[in-house]
């Protein structure tokens, strides 16, 4: 059994990074040249990765499923990214940055991880601006910040509520100038499916191309892995429909360990299920609880007839209202943190008082906050403040300026108009705080095996801070693994290339192919999305936001269950020669 | 709603593809288009038929995977959205819809409904960057300010997803909206005006290699764009090229 050795460096945690790079053993620019290095994923930590490793003079294989790097989940993400760059002058300090990111995780993160995270954060603002990266900016040409829940100083950096877009598309046009190099070799559409251990050391992977179905073997003298959260194990998510957690799960099955895969961040305001056969869930931005109201009928009654459609929510009086989070968290009222309103919307919807068809939804409304800036507006404008339409109209449109794009994105989705009636919200798994174990250097627990963005679990803790995970993935990418990988690399100078006739790599391969043998012969009755589903309800009931031993244990035996008979009644039509999404989806369940 | 499908499907790329009909009942209006695909896929796999393929990931409207030619318009009928935004209240009970992969000489089919959009990289790789090494170590990012109108133009253009709608809406099939795309997001920006020369005339050469029919002004790209990318960009990109042009 392997150790848990987190290799951080000695000294006061604001001289551990400085010092640690002074100390690593470093490989010559001409040295370089003999060392391939295989980067799994190209979100923002991948992608920042390849492109920082290429640069340096690595040889680097890049590995994503789609059919481009450009398309990486990282590029859903909305919000922005912390950096301590202190421009607004409101006192910010990496060790602020590093005190927030801490606390906001309960105090459950590696602190050395944070500590360096906070100090290089300022180093990615002036990089992706270097880039190209167009972040929002004042008049004066100046960058623009927001700020984010649960901190005091104004330290996010965002290009409108597309950020993870123009950030991995700077990482992306890093990569692409290696791959015009020469130095990147990029193999889209192709997925990892097995990790090469060769003495002890990871030295390649068995990949499947998608297109053609060929099972290859790639060699390297370490392998990366930026493969993003396991989200998707709850079916429902905000992540993307391909995001899967294949890759770290067999690493460890290799031997890699996993750490707190029990936090898993469950977002409170995303669109409710509308269905069955929904298959994917769309996040609101956290910062509308700053204007809405959380609600639910106050009486059983009352959500009943709305749910069958007989009652409209408008209709129905204040004092038939309850405002539950006000009422329950008088000081903090609507804006509890994420966790704590999460789960009271659960504990509200079991108890029967859910407001939509599927019975797990709560109201967002938006009439009181259009009242008060429109009766505000009216005042500013010298209006007549008692003219209920005037002041709804300039209500709406403060409104519309805050919160406009996210409406709009409502109202397509849901297809009701949430200036007139409150919008319908639930929680939503979002993100993963847990992953692959990895120390200081960012290694796990295979040597020559590392672990970087959402794929690891250092920094985050027991809850993630918004706006933090690009930053995490980011630094982890261009600026801490590129250099704490040179020092394990220092020993294989003189390796030589790696054969991929080595009976190490026939015989993951072996393996790949007789699993995909399995699924393909398996010709049972049921779907693979039927099982997703079934394992996805088996985890979000029991697994999900309230968790007891009782439903842990059944959990655990409900899953062993559910596997076996994925393993003998799962059917994937068509062959494996060739493009098949349903065994692409067979083999990210096995 | 009950509806008639008729679907593209194709082998692989060396396969002579063709349209198969489809019926499907009891699609509720609030699913979306792709919900009614995995629908559709669904009752395929349960009857042993291969389910129909086609690229998506997101499914809200930024990674740019999903590329159904729907009823003869790239993403469908509505404006500014994807076919992953699209949703089935855009129909009608008894609607027949056809449903193809995105068509140009530069994107050839994979399967069914997946097409290779890989010419759209190599565009990237010939110049969709600037040539700054991620050492962190560059200037503050402060130390270049950029007026505001510029960065807001250059952002705009830097919302494209890639996605190719505008080469399938294009009876050229020309990529100068993607690509111009690009090269206008850098030619606003002060940090990108140092190689703009090179740039562009290594992105259009490669645009040209890569297959994409000429530019003949048709404006059909902008309309289909799901970002709204503007035309405006086309005649920026012209402007630099032809000043590069003349200086090369
Ligand atoms: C809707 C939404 C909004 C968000 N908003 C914010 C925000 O505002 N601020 C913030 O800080 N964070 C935000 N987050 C979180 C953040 O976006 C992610 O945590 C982060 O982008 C993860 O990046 P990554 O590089 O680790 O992985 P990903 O971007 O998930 O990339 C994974 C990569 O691995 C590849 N891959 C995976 N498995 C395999 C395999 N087996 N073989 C080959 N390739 C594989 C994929 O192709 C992909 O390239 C948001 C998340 C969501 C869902
Ligand atoms: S310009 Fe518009 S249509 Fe063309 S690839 Fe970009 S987003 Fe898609
Ligand atoms: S699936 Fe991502 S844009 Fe449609």
């Amino acid at each position: 059994m392997a150790t848990l050795d987190s290799k951080t460096p000695e000294g006061h945690i604001s001289q551990k990074w400085t010092n640690h790079k002074n100390k690593i053993n470093l490989v010559n620019p001409a040295n370089k040249r003999n060392i391939d290095v295989i980067v799994v994923g190209t979100g923002l930590a991948g992608g920042s990765a390849a492109a920082t490793l290429a640069e340096l003079g690595y040889n680097v294989k890049a590995f994503c499923f789609q059919d481009s790097p450009r398309r990486a989940h990282s590029i859903a993400a909305q919000g922005g990214i912390n950096a301590a760059k202190n421009y607004q002058g409101d006192g910010d300090s990496t060790h602020r940055l590093f005190y927030d990111t801490v606390k906001g995780g309960d105090y459950r993160s590696r602190e050395s991880n944070v500590y360096r995270l906070a100090e290089v954060s300022t180093n990615i603002i002036d990089q992706c601006v270097a880039q190209g990266v167009p972040f929002a900016r004042e008049y004066g040409g100046l960058l623009d910040n927001r700020s984010f829940g649960g901190v005091l100083v104004s330290r996010t950096f965002y290009a409108k509520g597309q950020t993870g877009q123009q950030l991995l598309l700077g990482a992306y046009s890093a990569m692409n100038r290696q791959i015009g190099r020469g130095k990147i070799k990029m193999y889209n559409r192709h997925e990892m499916l097995d990790l090469v251990i060769v003495d002890g050391k990871a030295r390649g992977i068995i990949a499947r191309n998608l297109v053609t179905g060929a099972i290859e073997r790639h060699s390297a003298h370490a392998v990366v892995l930026g493969t993003g959260g396991y989200g998707n194990v709850f079916y429902l998510s905000t992540n993307a429909m391909g995001s899967n957690v294949t890759a770290a799960w067999k690493i460890h099955k290799k031997g890699a360990y996993f750490a707190n895969p029990c936090y898993t961040q469950i977002h409170p305001t995303c669109i409710p299920v509308s269905g069955d056969h929904q298959s994917k869930l769309t996040l609101m931005s956290e910062s509308l609880r700053n204007d809405g109201r959380i609600w639910v009928p106050a009486k059983l009654e009352d959500a009943k007839a709305i749910r069958e459609g007989k009652l409209k929510p408008t209709d129905l009086k204040e004092e038939d209202r309850d405002y539950y989070l006000e009422r329950r968290y008088p000081s903090f009222g609507n804006l509890v943190p994420r966790d704590v309103a999460s789960r009271a919307a659960k504990e509200r919807c079991d108890a029967g008082f859910g407001v939509n068809k599927t019975g797990e939804a709560v109201y967002l409304d938006f009439a009181a906050a259009i009242q008060r800036y429109g009766k505000e507006q009216a005042r500013v404008k010298h209006l007549d403040e008692n003219d209920a339409q005037l002041v709804k109209k300039l209500g709406t449109e403060v409104v519309a300026n805050k919160y406009g794009n996210l409406f709009q994105m409502y109202e397509k989705i849901v297809d009701q108009n949430p200036y007139e009636t409150p919008m319908m919200i639930y929680p939503a798994v979002h993100y993963t705080m847990g992953g692959i174990w990895v120390d200081y250097n960012l290694m796990t627990t295979i040597e020559g095996c590392y672990a970087i963005g959402e794929a690891n679990f250092s920094d985050h803790g027991a809850n993630r801070l918004g706006a933090s995970a690009l930053m995490q993935g980011l630094a982890d990418g261009y600026f801490v693994l590129p250099y704490t990988i040179g020092h394990y690399l220092a020993n294989d100078i003189r390796t030589g290339k790696i054969s991929t006739d080595l009976p190490e790599f026939e015989k993951a391969e072996n393996n790949v192919r007789s699993q995909i043998e399995h699924l393909m012969n398996s010709k049972g009755s049921k779907t693979v999305d039927h099982f997703h589903k079934r394992l996805g309800k088996i985890m979000w009931d029991k697994v999900g936001m309230a968790r007891n031993e009782k439903g842990l244990n059944e959990a655990i035996t409900e899953i062993a269950a559910l596997r076996d008979e994925f393993y003998s009644d799962v059917r994937v039509p068509g062959t494996a020669n060739g493009l098949n999404q349903e065994l692409e989806k067979a083999t990210t369940c096995c | 709603m009950n509806l008639t499908l008729k679907i593209w499907r194709q082998t692989d790329a060396d396969t002579k593809g063709k349209i198969v009909d489809y019926k499907i009942n009891d699609v509720s209006p609030d699913m979306s288009f792709l919900d009614m695909l995995d629908m559709l896929n669904e009752q395929l796999n349960n009857k042993g038929e291969e389910p129909v393929a086609f690229d998506h990931d997101c499914r809200e409207g930024i990674c740019g995977s999903c590329s159904l030619q729907i009823n003869g318009e790239p993403h469908g009928p509505d404006r500014y959205i994807t076919t992953c935004q699209l949703h089935m209240r855009t129909f009608k009970d008894g609607d027949t819809i056809f449903i193809e992969p995105f068509r140009a000489k530069a994107f050839p089919v994979i399967k069914d409904l997946v097409v290779d959009r890989s010419s759209f990289d190599r565009v990237q790789h010939a110049g969709g960057f600037i040539s700054v090494n991620t050492s962190g170590n560059t200037i503050d990012a402060n130390a270049i300010p950029v007026k505001k109108h510029d960065a807001d133009k250059a952002f705009d253009a830097a919302t494209c997803i890639g996605c190719g709608a505008c080469v399938a809406a294009c009876k050229n099939a020309s990529a100068m909206l993607f690509v111009s795309a690009k090269v206008s997001q850098f030619a606003l920006l002060p940090q990108g005006r140092v190689e703009a020369t090179d740039r562009v005339m290594n992105m259009v050469r490669q645009m040209d290699e890569e297959g994409f029919g000429n530019c003949t002004n048709t404006g059909a790209c902008e309309i289909e764009c799901p970002k709204g990318i503007s035309l405006e960009n086309i005649a920026r990109m012209n402007r630099e090229y032809l000043s590069a042009s003349l200086k090369g």
